[in-house]
């Protein structure tokens, strides 16, 4: 309880702020009207039934959402006080700040020192760094995710050649360099094993007070060991978003209770 | 009655199974005459060539001369040096017009073009490959042949220049299509993966998909100078069918495959030169198929990851 308190003083500032933020995949509306403070510094837990739009608010976010062409968004997502949807944002920066781990670990089909220098490489064009300044830069890295000691001898290998786990821990670790100041996770561990999804959650924790983060789940176990503040969303709509202590011992909406008692979902 | 007491009937065979087998007897015959057919034709031109090889050739004339007299009544010549130089310059101008063209548009259809623009283009593209080269060999005559004159200030617009754009023009279509099924192979992850790193929309392409789909657009290159290398009618038409050992781009030169075209129809069968002329074919189909199987290979290869 104690900390929860520290937190809410020392990181009262929201690294996420939305104003009635609303989006349509064509004339499919997927969110409705979300207004959420996201404080900074501390990992908040998204979660919900699966279709309630979890992955559709996260990936809002860093507008990756875009890709897609067809998408509609009316509303504001303010990421540490500016709103990334204004029309003279640049969405390489968008990007640059706000770092992304997918459900999939997808590494790229380039070597693994490549992997995590990728985003270094794109954002300091303009300094070049030595190479052994990029080894220095890609070992902290890959120690930061606790992955140096398994891959320091085969560093051109592929990315892809690497587990699952290890490819999950890879994606994390090509962020790193980049130095975003919010990580969004949509369920990282969803495609690894028991062991696997343990080494990342452990990882994730070791992040936290470095980053933001807000990570999708469907684990209620995972939500209440790994964050913070939880956020509920049920077909679109934010039900709830409270301490995670208290989510899970006293909701306040019964839907809440319903979905964490497994009643749906 | 007791279903206990039915008897067991498990090799029984019905109308299905008897059906079952027609088909994949049919099928293997299919496949198999694919093969036949490969191998006749191999044996058919070797069998042909075959007479020249071992008794009038002189290998090292054969390779190195550049004297193609194999009309001459009393000292015949069967040098195939300029023909090979005529194939490979025309060959490898007509590369250097279709790699950037070819990449370019399968680049543009395949990762920036949508919905009806890149239908309408894939349509396009196919209407291209589908213009026959006696056409594109017209094309090579009464327009690029007045143009390049005019042009450059030479004589004779019947060149490599010529025939380089025309075969360049004519390989881009499959060239396009084969890389752009490879820069679809990508998986979109990774894509999105670079997008989501901040890579700008190019910086997704040359850093990522590129490189993911590098063995699919060697595939394509090859395949594209295969078809360069085999066409026949439209080089006819458009190199100047002179024998050259061509120094620069504006020279005449003739191609292994159009002097087959129009020397086979006026010997006699059976003579020297007739099997002289199947002899080049051997050599055509051997390089062909090396080209067309490395670059199968190499396609292959990208499946498998
Ligand atoms: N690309 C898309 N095009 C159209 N509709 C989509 C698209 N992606 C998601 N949707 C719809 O938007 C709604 C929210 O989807 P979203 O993927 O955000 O849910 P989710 O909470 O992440 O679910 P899950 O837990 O299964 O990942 C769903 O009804 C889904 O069908
Ligand atoms: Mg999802």
């Amino acid at each position: 309880m104690n900390h929860i308190q520290n937190a809410a003083t020392a990181h009262d500032e929201p690294v996420i702020q939305t104003r009635k933020l609303n989006l349509w995949y064509g004339d499919f509306q997927a969110l409705y009207d979300i207004n959420l403070n996201i404080r900074k510094g501390i990992i908040t837990s998204l979660i919900g039934p699966s279709g309630c739009g979890k992955s559709t608010f996260l990936r809002s976010v860093n507008r990756i959402n875009e890709r897609l062409g067809y998408v509609r968004i009316e509303g504001s997502i303010d990421v540490m006080k500016q709103n990334v949807y204004a029309p003279e944002v640049e969405l390489v920066q968008v990007r640059k700040q706000i770092g992304m781990v997918f459900q999939r670990p997808n590494p790229l089909p380039i070597s693994i020192r490549d992997n995590v220098l990728f985003g270094h490489n794109l954002h300091n064009r303009d300094q070049k760094t030595s190479r052994s300044e990029q080894d220095d830069i890609m070992e902290a890295a890959l120690r930061q995710v606790l992955l140096w000691d398994k891959v320091k001898d085969r560093l051109n290998h592929k990315g892809t050649s690497l587990s699952l786990e290890e490819q999950q821990k890879l994606c994390i670790a090509r962020l790193i360099p980049v130095k975003p100041a919010l990580l969004l996770m949509d369920e990282p561990c969803s495609a690894l094993d028991p062991k696997g999804t343990e080494a990342v959650e452990e990882l994730i924790w070791e992040l936290r007070g470095d980053y933001s983060i807000l990570i999708v789940t469907h684990n209620m176990a995972q939500a209440r060991r790994a964050s913070e503040e939880c956020i509920f969303m049920l077909m679109g709509k934010v039900v709830e978003h409270t301490s995670t202590e208290q989510m899970f011992v006293t909701p306040k909406q019964q839907q809440t209770a319903d979905y964490i008692e497994g009643r749906y979902g | 009655m007791n279903k206990l007491s039915i008897q067991a009937d498990f090799d029984r065979r019905d109308f299905d199974w008897y059906l079952d087998k027609l088909m994949q007897v049919i099928v293997f015959l299919g496949g198999l005459s694919a093969i036949v057919f490969i191998l006749g034709i191999f044996i058919f031109i070797t069998k042909e060539g075959i007479a020249f090889i071992f008794d009038t050739m002189d290998p090292v004339e054969f390779f190195t001369s550049e004297y193609w007299y194999p009309a001459d009544e009393d000292d015949p010549e069967y040098g195939i040096l300029a023909l090979i130089a005529g194939t490979a310059s025309v060959t490898g101008l007509a590369m250097v017009v279709a790699i950037p063209f070819a990449l370019g548009a399968a680049i543009y259809i395949g990762e920036f073009a949508t919905g009806k623009t890149r239908e309408f283009l894939k349509i396009l593209v196919e209407l291209l490959a589908a213009i026959p080269s006696v056409v594109w060999g017209f094309i090579g005559l009464s327009i690029m042949n007045p143009l390049i004159i005019k042009l450059f200030d030479v004589s004779v617009g019947l060149n490599v220049l010529n025939a380089g754009i025309i075969l360049g023009l004519m390989a881009a279509p499959i060239m396009v299509s084969i890389a752009e099924d490879a820069l679809k192979a990508v998986p979109d992850r990774y894509r999105e993966a670079a997008e989501a790193m901040g890579a700008t929309r190019w910086q997704v392409i040359y850093k990522t998909v590129l490189p993911a789909a590098k063995n699919g657009l060697l595939g394509a290159v090859l395949l594209g100078i295969g078809r360069a290398f085999g066409e026949t009618m439209a080089v006819l038409m458009a190199t100047g069918h002179s024998i050259n050992l061509p120094t620069s781009i504006f020279d005449s030169v003739r191609a292994l495959t159009a002097t087959i075209a129009a020397e086979l129809g006026e010997t006699a069968v059976g003579s020297d030169h007739y099997n002289a002329l199947f002899t080049i074919g051997i050599f055509l189909f051997a390089i062909t198929f090396i080209i067309n199987l490395s670059a199968d290979l190499i396609v292959r290869g990208v499946r498998k990851g």
